[in-house]
């Protein structure tokens, strides 16, 4: 069973190495034939592929027209279309100030990094949002993968740095920040995500002073990130756990202060040794985005689900799932591969 | 002065300050977030405490397991919500256990193409929401099922179409009583059994017929004692008339839909474990058990399951944690669960958040601590006992 795993052999003795397993791989191969033919037939050879309306849907497969007709939507949402550069440009910034930490030299990276997060949050929602001389654009009207994609790094930009603040206080020798972190992580670790995003949105509210109001948006957000903190937390558990305890002992010898042994010589291994695991966690913040819809804010899925309902396009529930559901999946199992090469790379 | 510098610099007083500054800070915010709340909550005309529990709660619920009616009051309603959670999760774990390790196993298959399609659909489910699949099996897959009338049957005594699938009943239950305590009384003798039989081999080397006794009684009695109930009971199996199923049980759509994407979802995340527990087991192990003269099936039961599953008791605590908190997701497509009826339709009739909300999440957090703490006692009977 192991030895075959492992050892590597040609793809023929693999497929067709004795009787029994030739005979398997042919049952098995006539039965993918008989799943993915249809499958592929649906989405490739029967498809429509050009044309404006539902009228155009006249093949028996699927009509990607409506994907094409409605993908602005599934990218922006209601976003007026006219401002539709701001999105575009907060993301741009975004993805070039990541590809310059990532391909700066090594002493400048943590200034590069330290300065993106104090530039580039605030830079972000205004963009987005506006005011101060943009148009204001009320976040009812955000959605689609972009909603996804800003749900993702804000809830993250709240759970990173609480969830190592947690991860460093339930090493603490000190008994109460020790008790402290670890009720919030467990409370947070024990409740479904969907009771938290309804809790936020209910008694966010209810707990500011009378007049303050807090964005829909932004209780989600503050929700996903409070309980997404407390999975972090763990993740950077881990990676402190691994660290020997001579690191720290030698650190204080040194006469470094308990913060500066942390930022100087703990979690820069920490993380490192972490990263996989943060980044599978970021992939479980992605995917539960999601749950956002339950508070009727429409993400990427929620636009795709909220797209049924168009008496124009009726019948287009297939094709909606497959192309969100392909979407999320192109997403995080890109991610999922980058964290197995950080993996190997240890 | 010397005395004082001191004193600010001692590490214990420090330690002592730090945390006492923390933990009043953060009284000082609650007293603040308390305040506002009741504030907001006199301006809105919001009552507080948990009288509303014992007013009658008015709410339909299309799918319970209590004998709980419209009007009962809303007490009633949580303990329904929280049997229909507990349903689909201890459903969902047993279905999506079984998947999981039949997937798990395929993974390290020496055929390739088993590998293949296993790892295929582990790849698959793992990088797609949860909250996709549950609506992809709703909308998707059971409304576009065919109507009652071309339901699709199963043997021809349960029948799955666009209104749920529709079982038959025991009109009595009594028979089943029976064999269940049949069955409970055969898994204790052959505890016991067990018990002399390895006591017996301890003292005089003999071995005992574990196998046969086994057989009889774990499998022979039990499905015995079932075929007898199930033939003995008179079943209200369901019939067509008109446009929908009449008698029987009918179990909602939203619930198969539901069970559905749990088992498929968590499936994947199971079958890592177990192929990774059952990896993780060095394959010198499997050789010296093999020099020390036992049959494969004999290593498998006695070398590598039980080092797998104490790699795997940990992971697979936390995938039953998440399908008891994944269960909530039905939420989304109204399954009657706790988190639909009590935080969604109770609290929008009563609007008492706070109450309703500290309720629902101590359910789960209640039944995560008991099944932690039981995985907890669990994992410390399996574990490696080392000098």
């Amino acid at each position: 069973m192991r030895a075959a795993a492992t050892l590597r052999t040609s793809w023929r003795e693999r497929l067709f190495g004795t009787p029994t397993i030739t005979v398997v791989t042919l049952l098995l191969a006539a039965a993918i034939a008989w799943v993915a033919v249809p499958i592929i037939r649906w989405t490739l050879i029967d498809a429509t592929w050009s044309g404006q309306t539902r009228n155009d849907c006249t093949g028996t497969g699927a009509c990607w027209v409506f994907v094409k007709a409605r993908f602005s939507q599934f990218m922006y949402g209601f976003y007026p279309a006219e401002e539709r550069w701001r999105p575009n440009l907060a993301g741009l910034a975004f993805a070039l100030s990541g590809a310059a930490i990532v391909f700066a030299p090594q002493r400048l990276k943590l200034r590069l990094g330290l300065a993106a997060l104090v530039i580039l949050p605030p830079l972000g929602v205004w963009l987005l949002a506006g005011g101060f001389g943009l148009r204001a654009i009320e976040t009812r009207e955000w959605g689609g993968l972009m909603l996804t994609v800003f749900i993702s790094i804000y809830a993250s930009l709240i759970a990173i740095p609480l969830g190592i603040l947690l991860a460093l206080g339930r090493q603490s020798e000190l008994k109460i920040i020790k008790l402290i972190s670890v009720l919030f992580i467990e409370f947070w670790r024990g409740v479904p995500i969907i009771a938290v995003i309804f809790l936020a949105s209910l008694l966010l509210p209810l707990i500011m002073p009378s007049g303050i109001g807090v964005d829909r948006l932004a209780r989600a957000v503050i929700g996903l990130g409070f309980c997404i903190a407390a999975y972090m937390a763990e993740a950077v558990r881990g990676g402190l756990q691994a660290l020997p305890k001579g690191q720290r002992e030698a650190a204080t010898a040194l006469g470094l202060s308990y913060w500066k042994a942390t930022w100087f010589i703990i979690l820069p291994q920490a993380l490192r040794i972490s990263l996989p695991a943060i980044t599978n966690e970021f992939i479980a913040l992605v995917k539960n985005t999601t749950l956002v819809l339950v508070v009727s804010i429409l993400d990427l899925l929620g636009i795709a689900q909220a797209s049924l309902a168009d008496p124009n396009w009726v019948g287009m529930n297939m094709e909606a799932y497959v192309f969100s559901g392909g979407l999320y999946w192109l997403i995080c199992f890109a991610l999922s591969r980058w964290s197995k090469s950080l993996e190997r790379q240890r | 002065m010397s005395k004082v510098l001191a004193f600010i610099n001692d590490k214990r007083v420090r330690d002592v300050f730090y945390q006492a500054a923390l933990l009043i800070g953060l009284a000082a915010l609650l007293v603040y977030f308390i305040r506002n709340a009741s504030q907001n909550m006199v301006q809105a005309g919001i009552a507080s405490g948990f009288d509303f529990l014992w007013r009658t709660s008015g709410i339909e619920v299309p799918f319970v397991l209590t004998n709980y009616t419209q009007s009962d009051n809303i007490l009633s309603l949580f303990w329904a919500g929280v049997a229909n959670t507990l349903l689909v999760t201890v459903i969902a774990l047993v279905l999506a256990t079984a998947l999981g390790f039949l997937i798990g196993i395929a993974r390290l298959s020496s055929i390739w193409l088993v590998q293949a399609i296993a790892g295929a659909y582990v790849e698959f489910v793992r990088n797609i929401p949860l909250l996709f699949f549950v609506l992809f099996w709703y909308f998707g897959v059971i409304a576009a099922l065919p109507a009652p009338r071309e339901s699709l049957s199963v043997f021809g005594v349960a029948f799955l179409n666009n209104r749920g699938l529709t079982i038959p009943l025991p009109d009595a239950g009594a028979n089943f009583r029976y064999a269940f305590i049949a069955i409970a009384i055969s898994c204790l003798l052959h505890w016991l059994f067990l018990r002399w039989a390895r006591r017996r081999k301890e003292a005089t080397g003999r071995d005992a017929p574990i196998l046969r006794v086994g057989l009889v009684l774990l499998l022979l009695i039990p499905v015995l004692a079932l075929a007898w109930a199930t033939l003995a009971t008179r079943w209200d199996i369901p019939v067509l008339r008109g446009f929908n199923y009449r008698g029987g049980f009918v179990v909602i759509p939203e619930f198969v839909a539901l069970l559905a994407a749990l088992v498929t979802y968590t499936a994947g995340f199971i079958a890592e474990i177990v192929r990774g527990g059952i990896q993780s087991v060095p394959h010198g192990q499997i050789e010296a058990s093999g020099a020390l003269g036992l049959r494969p099936g004999q290593t498998l039961r006695l070398v590598t399951i039980p080092q797998a599953l104490r790699v795997m008791t940990p992971p697979m605590t936390n995938q039953y944690l998440n399908v008891l908190k994944n269960s909530s997701f039905g939420a989304a497509i109204a399954y009657p669960d706790v988190v639909s009826l009590f935080m969604g339709s109770a609290l929008n009739n009563t609007g008492q958040a706070i109450e309703i909300i500290a309720m629902t999440l101590a359910v789960y957090l209640v039944i995560g601590l008991a099944v932690s703490a039981f995985m907890n006692w669990y994992n410390a009977r399996i574990a490696l006992v080392t000098r």
